[in-house]
């Protein structure tokens, strides 16, 4: 726990007036100083502060570009021209700031997977999971809006078919839209707001990202070993992993630079350098590539759910419960066991789902001809399935592996516990 | 302390205050409530956005089997000349066996002329098919390049995800060549 | 454990299946594979292409399609110095004003006027090319996929219909473009532009040098980025692995 944590000694006079009066530097020594953390945490666990780090890098080149950019759709592709072409450094700022997007998704969705494999959604930190959870869905809505800015075809009409969701809602869903777009389709009031929002939600982010590490100081990292660790068992954050997770960052900055530098519009598409034009329609609109998976969840439903839900209401709320059943998530895995280290059916299913996370989002980027709708189909079935069936049920049905007595100690519980004695 | 049990001992004390604390934070919650409304509805739509709301076409060069697009509301309007064949071909359609079930004289003022919304119902893409030199899908009318919906000459849906007909906006004649929309 | 490999196996069969008629859906043929000078880690603009290039742009396109987003002082980059940026510009007549009187007057070009648009408006240009718009080359070879090899299969691509293929009125064939029927007649004929330099004019030629120019173009900015990438990827490397090997003498006070 966090207040395990000894307090700063601090030298300085001019400190411990401050420090009496508004305990922000002992606070700050307790949480990323002194924080107490499990020793065993491998490399996935660099993940949560590269998050942290990417969001700032978004905030910062975001915040210059701001100054070169016009959200007008008359000057708004133009001005990223100019930011491309005219501006010092611009070109750096902007494919800093859009491949940034890209990686920040990547260092999320790892960082989520990671907390799947190893149970750390489970008591006590579900909120600390769901507050993540708020965190992805903050992070959508401020990559789409920010993906409408650059106003090119696929900015048009993404904005356009993902506002058109919001079409599906019974009885108000039209004016919702309207609403949205303030006025009668995707135009300049709908990228002006855009633009407002899309430099408003990264400091909602950095709000509910507190929140989060408040969460997650209450009871401390979970670690690969899924078990309690014991105080002797954990290390103070600085310097041990500040400098793994310094380390981590260079390593990161490096396939960020391969972007950045050498493939910077690898991750994007041709269509958005073209400008965007209400009366064509590109011939096949794709999201980005992290939306990929969720677009062919959407996709999926092309039939009436029961002849009461609409095919087109059921793809939104099929995308919608494709984030919302993770919220439910710590409740819907009955397991005792965190770690999948010691839940030998559950590790296969854990890859199963990554598998299948990989065949949605090949089959989001492709038109939907041929197998590939029935192909989604199955995917989403599985997601689905993988939550709502398998994790209950498996619970009950897995035997886990015997878990060791403490994390420094290779000793397991049982028969082995003897022969260690000797 | 005293005067908790002061009102304690006062049985309608306790209705007063009970009443007056409803009244008090109710009054607060108009107020909230009147101070985001501004917020809310400054999103809609603003007056020079609505002024654009109509838009009159000649449709005197429009020749038989073409159409033309205009734009209203920022959308595409499709205005077809239909020959003989695409109305009857529209009109002979069984109704019960169309997702959006609706006759083609309900879609019309006048059958030569299909006045339709060229957004297609689905996820808001512009079907091809209103000139003739386009693709217009297995039923003759329109066809949509996104996710493959089918529309037939009188714009209803036949096949694919779109749950309902192109909209027909309000329209009228001014006269035998003007066309008013909005 | 061994339906759970199945169920792996089947998914990648599924998987294997799709892909097919996806790859199948694309009617045009992939373009031509052609390597070019700004390829690469270490790729730079070959400056003699790009003036020739920059040549057949000005003989060949600049009629219908645009170069929006170019001023003439940016042609220094083709290694043109100020004088001849200066006397290219003038070449050129730009609209400017108004006037003291109100009225807008032409002019000579300057080094700071963007390049002036082949036509008034898109309307215009629609108008008076069959009811579509040439495209603008500013940013071509980023707004297609495949970028400059197609731009390049593209203006080699032009060919006979092979028997029964039916090319619309005012189209033309081409091999490389989707559907095959293109509205731009085949821009480059051999010796159809006379290099300043004495190169011989071929249509590869032409169509290798005008891509090179529009890549360009396009991508302004691509040395610097590279160069800058460099730095940036060598004091990463070091850095990270001087953080690798303090990170490991830090953590031996564990182990």
């Amino acid at each position: 726990m966090a207040s395990d944590a000894p307090a700063p000694v601090l030298k300085s006079g001019v400190l411990r007036w401050i420090d009496d009066r508004l305990p922000i530097v002992s606070w700050g020594y307790k949480e990323f100083v002194a924080y107490p953390a499990p020793k065993n945490l491998n490399y996935f666990w660099n993940f949560g502060s590269l998050a942290g780090i990417c969001l700032l890098l978004q905030i910062m080149t975001g915040i210059v570009l701001a100054m070169h950019y016009t959200p007008h759709t008359s000057m708004a592709f133009e001005s990223v021209e100019h930011i491309m072409r005219d501006v010092n450094f611009g070109w750096l700022l902007r494919y800093a700031h859009a491949n940034g997007a890209s990686m920040f998704f990547i260092v999320v969705y790892i960082h989520i997977f990671r907390g799947l494999y190893y149970g750390s959604y489970k008591a006590p930190r579900e909120l600390l999971w769901m507050l993540g959870v708020v965190i992805l869905l903050l992070m959508m809505a401020t990559a789409f809006m920010g993906y409408v800015l650059p106003w090119g075809q696929m900015s048009f009409w993404g904005a356009t078919v993902i506002t058109n969701l919001f079409s599906a809602i019974p009885l108000v869903g039209e004016s919702i839209v309207t609403w949205l777009w303030g006025g009668f389709a995707v135009d300049n009031p709908t990228l002006n707001r855009f633009f407002s929002l899309h430099y408003l939600m990264p400091f909602v982010i950095v709000a509910v990202v507190f929140l989060h590490i408040l969460a997650l100081h209450q009871f401390g990292s979970n670690n690969p070993v899924g078990i309690e660790v014991s105080k002797k068992d954990k290390i103070p954050f600085h310097p041990y992993y500040t400098v793994k997770d310094l380390f981590g960052l260079m390593v990161f900055l490096l396939v960020f630079g391969g972007f950045v530098f050498y493939a910077p519009n690898m991750l994007g598409h041709p269509d958005n350098y073209i400008p965007a034009d209400p009366l064509v329609t590109p011939p096949h609109i794709v999201p980005e590539w992290y939306f990929l998976p969720f677009y062919a969840i959407l996709r999926s439903i092309t039939f009436d759910i029961f002849w009461i839900i609409p095919a087109k209401l059921g793809g939104v709320l099929a995308m919608f419960g494709a984030i919302a059943v993770l919220f439910v998530l710590p409740w819907l895995d009955t397991s005792k066991v965190r770690s999948a280290r010691f839940r030998p059916v559950y590790k296969w299913l854990f890859w199963l789902l990554v598998i299948d996370s990989f065949i949605l989002g090949y089959v989001g980027s492709q038109p939907p001809e041929g197998l590939l709708p029935t192909i989604g189909l199955i995917a989403t079935i599985y997601y689905f399935a993988h939550f709502l069936v398998i994790l209950p049920l498996l619970g009950k049905l897995e035997r886990p592996l015997p878990l060791p007595e403490s994390i420094g100690s290779p000793v397991l519980r049982g028969g082995m516990t003897a022969q260690a004695a000797e | 302390m005293a005067q908790i049990s002061a009102e304690k001992g006062h049985s309608d004390g306790a209705t007063r205050r009970d009443f007056l604390d409803l009244v008090a934070w109710s009054t607060v919650a108009v107020g909230a409530g009147a101070l985001a409304w501004p917020l809310v509805d400054s999103m809609n739509p603003a007056a020079d956005v609505l002024a654009m709301s109509t838009a009159e076409v000649d449709i005197s060069q429009v020749p038989v089997g073409s159409g033309v697009t205009v734009k209203w509301r920022g959308k595409p309007v499709f205005l077809r000349h239909r020959t003989e064949a695409e109305i009857e071909e529209a009109r002979a359609v069984d109704v019960s066996d169309l997702r959006d079930p609706q006759t083609d004289d309900a879609r019309v003022v006048k059958p030569e002329w299909l006045v339709i919304v060229g957004i297609c119902t689905h996820l808001g893409c512009v079907p091809l098919g209103n000139k003739p030199s386009e693709q217009r899908g297995e039923f003759g009318g329109y066809f949509c390049p996104c996710h493959g919906s089918h529309y037939d000459t009188s714009g209803r849906i036949r096949r694919g995800p779109a749950p309902t007909n192109l909209a027909v906006p309000e329209y009228e004649f001014t006269s035998d060549t003007v066309v008013r929309i909005g | 454990m061994r339906k759970i490999t199945h169920r792996l196996a089947a998914l990648a069969l599924l998987l294997g299946a799709a892909a097919g008629p996806a790859m199948a859906a694309g009617d045009a043929p992939a373009p031509i594979d052609k390597s070019w000078p700004h390829e690469g880690m270490f790729g730079t603009y070959d400056r003699a292409a790009l003036q020739r290039g920059f040549q057949v742009y000005q003989s060949v396109c600049q009629g219908c399609h645009g170069l929006d987003y170019i001023a003439f002082r940016n042609l220094e980059a083709l290694g043109y110095d100020a004088e001849e940026v200066k006397a290219i510009a003038a070449q050129y007549t730009v609209v400017d004003g108004p006037d003291d009187q109100g009225e807008m007057f032409e002019r000579p070009g300057r080094p700071s006027d963007r390049k002036p648009a082949p036509y008034p408006n898109d309307a215009a240009a629609a108008a008076a090319n069959g009811g579509k718009a040439p495209p603008d080359l500013s940013l071509i070879t980023k707004a297609r996929v495949s970028g400059e090899d197609y731009v390049y299969s593209l203006l080699v691509g032009y060919e006979e219909a092979p028997a029964g293929f039916e090319v619309s009125e005012g189209g033309y064939y081409n091999k490389y473009f989707p559907g095959h029927v293109i509205a731009m007649p085949p821009p480059l004929y051999p010796e159809g532009v006379t290099y300043d330099d004495g190169t011989t004019a071929s249509v590869e030629q032409m169509a290798a040098d005008v891509t090179q120019f529009l890549a360009w173009a396009a991508e302004p900015k691509l040395e610097a980025r590279k160069q800058t990438g460099l730095k940036v990827m060598l004091f990463l490397i070091v850095a990270a692995g001087l953080l690798y090997a303090y990170k490991r003498r830090i953590w031996s006070r564990i182990h």
